[in-house]
């Protein structure tokens, strides 16, 4: 690779989005290195679904810039941006009997034209993608008939098809039981892409390179977990007693996460609260 | 392995079995009505008119095959091809297995406009209440058009629908209006009668129009038809799939609107068409467009050419608005695939 490790792959600067006359993202600027597993904390509605948005061009923002690979989102073709940037939202469902093997196909859309007809790569690719996740056996599944879980993994599964230099992630372990949530963390920090993924569980957010923590619109820290996640931020930002802990077994560090004493109850720390 | 779906050699190798189905059920079209003409009798018109080929044949035969059949069972393919393709495109880019032709307010905009013109007196013929039709199709869709895109705040597809409802109500209203306010009985009786489905008006000219309108409508659809795929999981996903959203929502919802407006002016509002045919042959074919898209006109097409032949010869001596027929049929079609489709 040629690319230094300090170019970002994925960046933003001054990034704002409203709706309306509601502000849900201010001032966000953050640069994704090469081969980094960014993850994206806070609490509920602060955000963090609306800057993965914007990051992988979906919604254009108010203000501020997206830039990939160096070059500005908002210049690109979405083709081209397809090409380099995958997403795995947190809902995407559909109502259309399709199988899962079509629906990891969607995933080669953006290299696909007249003049670069399917494949025997893309069969190829679409293959390996259902393997990773281990939904091969799920194949000829209609959608409608997949558990939570099941749907999630497809839906990785297609944007791995889409071969990306950047996978965006919101909370892809919501519907998976304990070991495919696992696995798939395992699976997305070994892949040899830059991830940036909206993470629900602190714990395993602490696997992830640096963290960016969400809090009403804005990111209020942005570094290494065991920086970033202090007691005291734990405390304002998602209103929870919180300290480290040490795994006689490994020697890993870990959260141990409580309710506030009652008299500090989040009340005065509410994401909600303006 | 050659999947099929994949290639855009899928879609021209239908063509070695739809093309001769197609022709087959033209000429069956041609042939049944109430003086039957045998398929031979059929291929020597023709022959002579294409050809010249200088058959002896009884000139009424002749202008029964020439100049009436042929024009309204091929009108009748492309009409049904038109509104099965309108109503698939809807469907899929509105994420609504409610949404049909109808829905952008075409069809009420294009009785109005009929109604207009009617009414106003202007010319007598077909041909200007095509126009009127036509005219008020498009003028309702831009107003439908218009309201969506300023409903911004909403979210996803819902915006066209309930505008489309908004639009069709105000041209319903407003056909009511003028009937009511200006219409003798046998106007209105005459206007009702054209707007559930006549293809007795049918000449040469609507030929000329229909036919090339629907194949620039499903090459269209056909160029798209991977990015009609890439809606499967909603507008936002198909961003993330590299497709520019609301460039093809517009080109295809123009598309759709175009070919339904022109069908309308010719041979007014056909129901059912838009709405159970991309449905039926969904749950034939499943849901990769690369097979949607040319087997929806093809089942569009074959089924409006058995309503026609259904509407000519159920009544003897009476011609059934065919809108009728394909709502009589189509409803309990329609039943049995929802019942069928559930049971899978
Ligand atoms: N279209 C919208 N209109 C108004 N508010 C919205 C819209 N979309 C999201 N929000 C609000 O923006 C905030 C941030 O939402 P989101 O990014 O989804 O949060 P998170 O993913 O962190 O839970 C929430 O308070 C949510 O209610
Ligand atoms: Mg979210």
């Amino acid at each position: 690779m040629d690319m230094s490790m300090a170019d970002p792959v994925l960046a933003c600067e001054g990034l704002s989005y409203a709706v309306g006359q509601t502000w849900l993202l201010r001032e966000v600027s953050l640069a994704v290195r090469a081969g980094e597993n960014l993850g994206i904390v806070g609490p509920n509605g602060s955000g963090k679904s609306t800057l993965l948005k914007l990051l992988s061009g979906v919604h254009t923002p108010a203000a501020g810039e997206v830039r990939l690979l160096g070059q500005p989102l908002a210049k690109m073709r979405r083709r081209q941006v397809a090409q380099l940037l995958a997403v795995v939202e947190q809902q995407a469902e559909t109502g259309d009997a399709i199988s899962v093997r079509d629906a990891v196909e969607l995933g080669r859309t953006p290299w696909l034209s007249a003049l670069a007809p399917w494949g025997e790569e893309d069969e190829r690719i679409v293959r390996q993608a259902l393997r990773d996740v281990a939904v091969e056996h799920l194949q000829a599944r209609i959608w409608h008939s997949l558990s939570g879980g099941e749907r999630q993994r497809v839906h990785i599964a297609r944007a791995l098809a889409q071969r990306p230099t950047v996978l965006v992630l919101d909370e892809p372990t919501n519907h998976l039981d304990i070991r495919h949530q696992l696995s798939l963390l395992k699976l997305v920090h070994t892949l040899p892409v830059t991830t940036v993924a909206a993470l629900h569980d602190l714990n395993q957010a602490l696997g992830c390179d640096r963290l960016a923590v969400m809090e009403q619109g804005r990111m209020v820290a942005l570094g290494a977990p065991c920086e970033v996640l202090t007691p005291e931020r734990l405390r304002t930002t998602f209103g929870v007693h919180g300290h480290w802990l040490t795994d006689p077994a490994d020697g890993a560090r870990i959260l141990r996460l409580r309710q506030l004493p009652s008299h500090e109850s989040i009340e005065g720390n509410s994401p909600h609260v303006q | 392995m050659s999947r099929a779906g994949h290639a855009l050699a899928v879609p021209v190798g239908h063509g070695l079995w739809v093309v001769p189905l197609l022709c087959l059920a033209l000429a069956a079209g041609v042939a049944i009505g109430e003086t039957p003409i045998s398929l031979p009798v059929v291929g020597q018109v023709l022959a002579n008119k294409l050809w010249a080929a200088g058959y002896p044949l009884d000139p009424i035969d002749e202008g029964i095959v020439w100049n009436y059949r042929l024009t309204r069972t091929i009108v009748a393919a492309a009409c049904g091809a038109g509104l099965a393709i309108s109503g698939l495109i809807l469907q899929s880019l509105l994420r609504n297995p409610l949404a049909e032709p109808y829905l952008l307010g075409i069809s009420a905009g294009a009785s109005t406009g009929a109604v207009l013109v009617a009414l106003a007196g202007l010319g007598a013929g077909a041909l200007s209440l095509s126009m009127g039709a036509f005219a008020g199709a498009i003028a309702a869709f831009l107003l439908v058009a218009a309201l969506a895109h300023s409903a911004r705040g909403m979210a996803g597809s819902g915006q066209i629908i309930l505008a489309g409802i908004a639009g069709s109500q105000l041209f319903n209203a407003l056909t009511a209006f003028l009937i009511t306010k200006s219409a003798s009985a046998e106007q209105a009786r005459g206007i009702m009668f054209w707007l559930l489905g006549n293809l007795s008006g049918v000449r040469w000219h609507s030929v000329m129009l229909a036919v090339p309108v629907v194949l620039v409508g499903l090459a269209v659809c056909l160029w798209h038809r991977r990015a009609l795929d890439a809606f499967t999981f909603g507008a936002d996903s198909a961003a993330s799939l590299g497709i520019p959203v609301r460039r093809v929502r517009f080109v295809l919802i123009g598309c759709a609107a175009l070919v339904t407006a022109v069908m309308v002016s010719m041979v007014g509002s056909i129901g059912f068409v838009g709405l159970v045919i991309p449905h039926a042959v969904r749950l034939l074919v499943g849901v990769r467009h690369a097979r949607l898209v040319p087997l929806s006109a093809l089942a569009g097409a074959l089924f409006l050419i058995a309503a026609d032949v259904l509407s000519r010869t159920l009544i003897k001596g009476q011609v059934l608005p065919i809108g009728v027929i394909t709502a009589l049929v189509g409803a309990p079609v329609f039943a049995l695939i929802l019942i069928r489709g559930g049971r899978r």
